[in-house]
């Protein structure tokens, strides 16, 4: 540590960040393609139960994400 | 309020505090809502309404004051009502002004900024714990942008692959609610870091003044009062630093915006927990030129991101400026209170100066999301144009222009001339018609012309 970067605290910041900052929007991207991607629609236009399933299996951790952080900010973590 | 001592000096730093906490509310509305309005996410209005509610209910979210301001970064036995009342002068008068020139730049840092000068003409360099400053202060100022920048690039970069066939009708749909969804964290994080700071620096004056104890919570009227400013603030809207990050740095998608939003919640949320804070205004800066740096064909203006970084770098010298005149202006009347209604007065004369001048060119909900104006960014342009080929759209001098003109209107009036001559011979001819010799004379005097 030196005393005037925090390398840790620095270095904490930046892989968390990019697991979270960068993981997260992967993620509902991922649960974007599985609803709409070409050929996620059959012949009557429906959606498929699983594609549903899988989806919003993305979008939930997503939501979780975001209840996970409003937890933070309330409970005095900043 | 029993035993108070200096009332009015309490009443003005209290207000000047509250007006620190509005303009900050609408400095960085736009770190929070740029991305959504400038996606059409939201309607700029609507954007404004939403933010100024999370910010107001950010500011009861949490209630763990800290009842200091610039820890670790000034002595804080020098830190009297009147430093402080002159270091949030300068904290106000810098906000504005780059909010004046759209430039988005850390309140917080404005803030330490102000206070640090009003510290050093208090009681010179020794007031200033310089390690901390530069610690605390100046490297994460140039930290933040770089590990938003990373972040944000990567996770462009995976979203633009994850759903580059997907039809775009469906990409905005669903990206829309992710970019208001992370749009939200931002708004709701930043009333809970900021309002705190407004909060802080009016109870350090109440317990000051002797109007509440040393060991004091926080007295509802002010959390009311600072989450209200905050609000009302965020609400009138910093147009101008919304323009500039939601048009003037990066074309944004929604795709992009939510990507851009979603790094600026998560890098401000785990620098806060890890303890290593970064500005909110860094942050959301960096994300969003991340997301021009992550995909693909997208071009960042790097020139106005240029102008913002130098902005950021004289940010703490120019408050701290702002703030050591402040307080020699306050000790040249003596201090106190006639000193405090001085610098107070012209804290609202240079306001209403710097309103008047935004004035001459208003920027509101209704023009933020116009077209980039080149004359606003003259290199990025004429680089653009050079880069697609249209050197039409490259600057000419303007004796070149003129004369082009006048060949142009020269050749015009040729075109005229022949096109005339033609019909005049043209009827002759017709009048000629029956007498055959005369007729060939017509060919004969076309090629004389």
């Amino acid at each position: 540590m030196n005393e005037y970067i925090e390398w840790g605290a620095l270095a904490n910041v930046l892989i968390v960040g990019i697991l979270v900052g960068a993981g997260l929007p992967a993620l509902f991207a991922l649960g974007v393609r599985i609803l709409a991607a070409p050929g996620a629609r059959n012949e009557a236009g429906k959606v498929s139960t699983a594609r549903l399933v899988g989806a919003w299996a993305c979008f939930g951790v997503v939501i979780a994400a975001v209840a996970g952080a409003i937890y933070f900010l309330a409970s005095g973590g900043h | 309020m029993v035993g108070v001592t200096e009332p009015v000096l309490l009443g003005i730093v209290i207000a000047t505090a509250l007006a620190f906490d509005f303009t900050n509310g609408f400095h960085d509305t736009g770190n929070a809502m740029a991305t959504s309005i400038a996606t059409r996410a939201l309607k700029p209005k609507q954007a404004v309404i939403l933010s100024a509610v999370l910010n107001m209910v950010g500011a009861f979210l949490s209630l763990t004051v800290a009842a200091t301001i610039a820890t670790g970064i000034v002595d804080a036995n020098i830190v009297t009502l009147e430093v402080v009342l002159a270091g949030l002068a300068g904290g106000i008068t810098w906000n504005l002004i780059t909010w004046l020139f759209g430039i988005p730049s850390s309140s917080s840092h404005a803030l330490v900024g102000g206070v640090v000068g009003a510290v050093l003409a208090a009681a010179g360099t020794s007031g200033v714990l310089w390690t901390g400053l530069t610690a605390k202060v100046l490297i994460p100022a140039l930290v933040a942008p770089v590990v938003a920048i990373i972040v944000a690039s990567i996770g462009t970069a995976l979203v633009t692959r994850f759903t580059k066939d997907v039809p775009e009708k469906d990409n905005d749909r669903m990206f829309r609610w992710g970019q208001i969804g992370s749009a939200s964290l931002v708004s709701l994080a930043h009333g809970t870091n900021d309002a705190q700071k407004s909060m802080g620096i009016i109870l350090l004056a109440l317990i000051a003044a002797g109007a509440v104890p040393a060991d004091s919570g926080v007295p509802f009227w002010v959390i009311f009062s600072c989450a209200l400013a905050m609000a009302l603030g965020t609400y009138m809207g910093g147009w101008r630093v919304i323009r500039t990050l939601g048009k003037g740095l990066v074309e944004l998608s929604s795709r992009q915006g939510m990507a851009a939003e979603t790094s600026s919640a998560a890098v401000i949320l785990l620098s806060s927990h890890f303890g290593y804070s970064l500005s909110t205004t860094h942050v959301a800066t960096g994300s969003i030129l991340g997301s021009g740096v992550g995909m693909k064909g997208a071009s960042v203006r790097w020139s106005v991101a240029g102008r913002m970084f130098a902005a950021w770098l004289i940010t703490v010298p120019s408050a701290a400026l702002v703030g050591a005149v402040a307080f020699w202006i306050d000790d040249a009347f003596g201090g106190g209170t006639l000193g405090s209604y001085v610098v107070f007065g012209l804290l609202v004369l240079v306001s209403g100066l710097i309103y008047l001048a935004s004035r001459r060119k208003p920027v509101n909900h209704a023009n933020v999301n116009d077209e980039w104006d080149p004359v606003e960014d003259k290199e990025a342009y004429i680089a653009e144009s050079v880069s697609v080929h249209r050197p039409e759209k490259m600057k000419v001098k303007r004796k070149e222009l003129k004369r082009s003109k006048r060949r142009a209107a020269k050749r015009e009036a040729a075109e005229l001339a022949r096109l005339e001559e033609q019909a005049r011979l043209e009827a002759e001819r017709s009048l000629h018609e029956p007498l055959e010799p005369e007729g060939q004379r017509a060919p004969r005097k076309d090629s004389g012309r």
